[in-house]
């Protein structure tokens, strides 16, 4: 006889989710992890291990860390200031915090480089104290901090509303300063969240292309990040090559995925 | 630890939560703010804490007037409704907690800490649960792991916002007891808030009946029931039925029911408020007609139809009602207010 189970429906459930998820993620990662063969062993090493190639995965990982780094505090206070304070113009603030998703890539880039370039808003004065952002590595982190902000603020969001003012109200009354209460019962609660954000901000920012281009200058060995090198290949008809840079940056977004994840459990004890 | 509020006013937006509100706690007393929702009685309770600012009006704790201390320096455990515990620490955390942020002159050794976390799971009759997270306890475990932290920094003021309201009947009337027996031991004052009448009064030295922002009475429970101070208390406690009356030469006078004794009250128009233990009802030709009759734990209550009211009543002993048995009613004791 079969076990019967309050939640029915595994079967068909899992089945479901694996065709869906083999159609249309295992399908195209397989064909990805085919391609590169067809250079050899040897071929795809030296293709991923040439120093442009080296140069422009550096500059993709070591940027994405750094922007989601820095969309850290910020998302941290955004989705603090949403969830906690009722003021003029919260909806507005709350709607505008989506935009980098809503906008094509593209115009965001554009838009950044507007402003960055040495003659732009905020180019000019930041070049008159000799900061150079534009078509720099730090311009390549700025337009990653902007399209990874909005998954901190909203992962952490609901879980900071979930929270409440009790908590906080709680080690208030045990004797807890205003930085107590955050570090060792706001902070803690919001770990998983936190990080599961910032892994999510990371992984979106390695895949950027659009938002980058422009802003990054795009001059090898300092300012081309991996998937514009993947692009160029393409553009040479260099197929093998462009997939055999494509797995090794899925095989480090992947790794760094497992290692947020296995962050989030450790600090996911004793929460839902 | 005395507690006196003077005068305390507290608007949100347009609406007065506090309205003038007096109270003052002796020592050793266990007080108990009654009232509806939207009473004040919360909001009293946090402003007690330091968790909520009056815009007007004094607080004084053992004299000292508390306008200018901070919730953490106030000394006063709180036990919150939904216990607020911190869920990513376990049982023995979240007791300790109290004790391991103090400043490092005053923290007790880590081995101190352990032993006082271990004595309070004993005293909440936890022992053994230290290790347990919140979400793997039961309600009723969760309440007392609240009281436990609440009392780890040895609070001569204890605050309980409606401790009881989310548990079952039988866990509710099993704490309320050893509350009352923990209140005595330790010697603590405190005030706890509840909508539930029940429990205020059979817990309560002292019952503060609040409404509309205001304490409108502070009485022990049985002058309360006794000589309530106005229509809304007395109809607020001891589910009295409300009836119109005609005071008369100091005689209040129903449409169905014999006169009873109402001195002091204006002449005119009045109500009165009857318990159903102020009402006998004894077999008989009489005004009076058996409606229904139902047994609960105190006992067999009826209800008898007298003219046009349905009154809750007691029947005369030895004597077994049937539905639709003729009676009489005997009033044996009334609130009367002019009305």
């Amino acid at each position: 006889m079969r076990r019967r189970d309050a939640l029915p429906g595994l079967g068909l459930a899992l089945g479901v989710t694996w065709l869906w998820l083999g159609l249309i993620v295992l399908v195209p990662l397989a064909a990805l992890a085919i391609r590169p063969w067809e250079l050899g062993l040897a071929g795809v090493w030296a293709s991923v291990t040439e120093p442009r190639v080296l140069a422009s995965l550096r500059l993709s990982f070591g940027a994405a860390l750094v922007a989601a780094l820095v969309d850290l505090p910020l998302g941290l206070l955004v989705a603090w200031v949403v969830v906690r304070y009722r003021f003029p113009g919260r909806r507005v603030l709350d709607a505008a915090i989506d935009l980098p998703f809503a906008l094509p890539t593209a115009v965001a880039g554009l838009a950044l480089t507007a402003l960055y370039a040495p003659n732009g808003w905020l180019g000019a004065p930041l070049a008159a104290l000799g900061v150079k952002v534009a078509f720099t590595p730090l311009g390549v982190a700025v337009a990653l901090a902007f399209v990874g902000l909005p998954f901190i603020v909203r992962m952490v969001e609901p879980v900071l509303r979930d929270l409440g003012p009790e908590a906080e109200e709680a080690a208030a009354t045990l004797g807890a300063t205003r930085w107590q209460a955050w570090r060792l019962v706001v902070l803690p609660a919001l770990g998983p969240a936190l990080v599961a954000g910032v892994g999510l901000a990371f992984a979106r920012a390695v895949g950027e292309y659009g938002s980058v281009i422009f802003i990054a200058g795009n001059r090898p060995m300092e300012s081309e990040i991996a998937p514009l090198l993947i692009v160029a290949r393409l553009e040479q008809y260099d197929y093998a090559g462009a997939a055999a840079l494509g797995l090794a940056l899925l095989l480090l977004s992947f790794a760094l995925l497992l290692v947020f994840g296995a962050m989030q459990r450790r600090l996911r004890r004793g929460l839902p | 630890m005395t507690i006196v509020v003077s005068e305390l006013r507290r608007r949100f937006g347009g609406v007065a939560a506090l309205d003038g509100v007096e109270l003052s706690v002796r020592s050793g007393e266990f007080v108990a703010l009654l009232g509806a929702s939207g009473s004040g009685k919360t909001t009293l309770l946090r402003a007690l804490a330091g968790l909520e600012f009056p815009d007007a009006g004094r607080i004084l704790i053992d004299g000292r007037d508390m306008a200018s201390v901070p919730a953490r320096a106030r000394g006063i455990g709180f036990v919150f409704q939904n216990y607020a515990l911190f869920r990513h620490m376990t049982v023995a955390g979240n007791i300790g907690f109290g004790l391991r942020i103090r400043p490092w002159r005053s923290r007790p050794s880590r081995a101190e800490i352990a032993r006082r976390v271990e004595e309070l799971l004993e005293l909440v009759r936890l022992p053994g649960l230290g290790g347990r997270y919140p979400d793997q306890l039961s309600g009723g475990q969760r309440q007392r792991v609240a009281l436990a932290r609440a009392l780890a920094i040895e609070p001569r003021v204890l605050l309980l916002d409606e401790p009881f309201g989310a548990l079952d009947a039988t866990v509710r009337r099993e704490l309320r007891l050893w509350l009352r027996g923990l209140h005595d031991r330790l010697g603590l004052t405190s005030l706890f808030v509840t909508h539930d009448q029940d429990e205020a009064l059979e817990l309560a030295d002292r019952v503060a009946v609040m409404r509309d922002g205001r304490v409108v009475q502070c009485d022990t429970p049985e002058a309360l029931l006794a000589r309530p101070a106005d229509a809304g208390v007395a109809g607020f406690l001891g589910d009295a039925a409300r009836l119109g009356c005609e005071v008369r030469g100091g005689m209040a006078w129903f449409a169905a029911l014999p006169p009873v004794p109402a001195e002091g009250v204006a002449e005119g128009q009045a109500v009165a408020f009857l318990r159903p233990v102020d009402l006998l009802a004894e077999p008989g030709e009489g005004e009076a007609r058996v409606a229904a009759s139902r047994q609960d734990g105190r006992g067999v209550r009826l209800t008898v139809a007298v003219g046009e009211s349905l009154l809750e009543a007691v029947p005369a002993p030895g004597w077994q009602p049937r539905r639709g048995e003729a009676c009489r009613v005997r009033v044996l004791a009334a609130r009367v207010f002019p009305a």
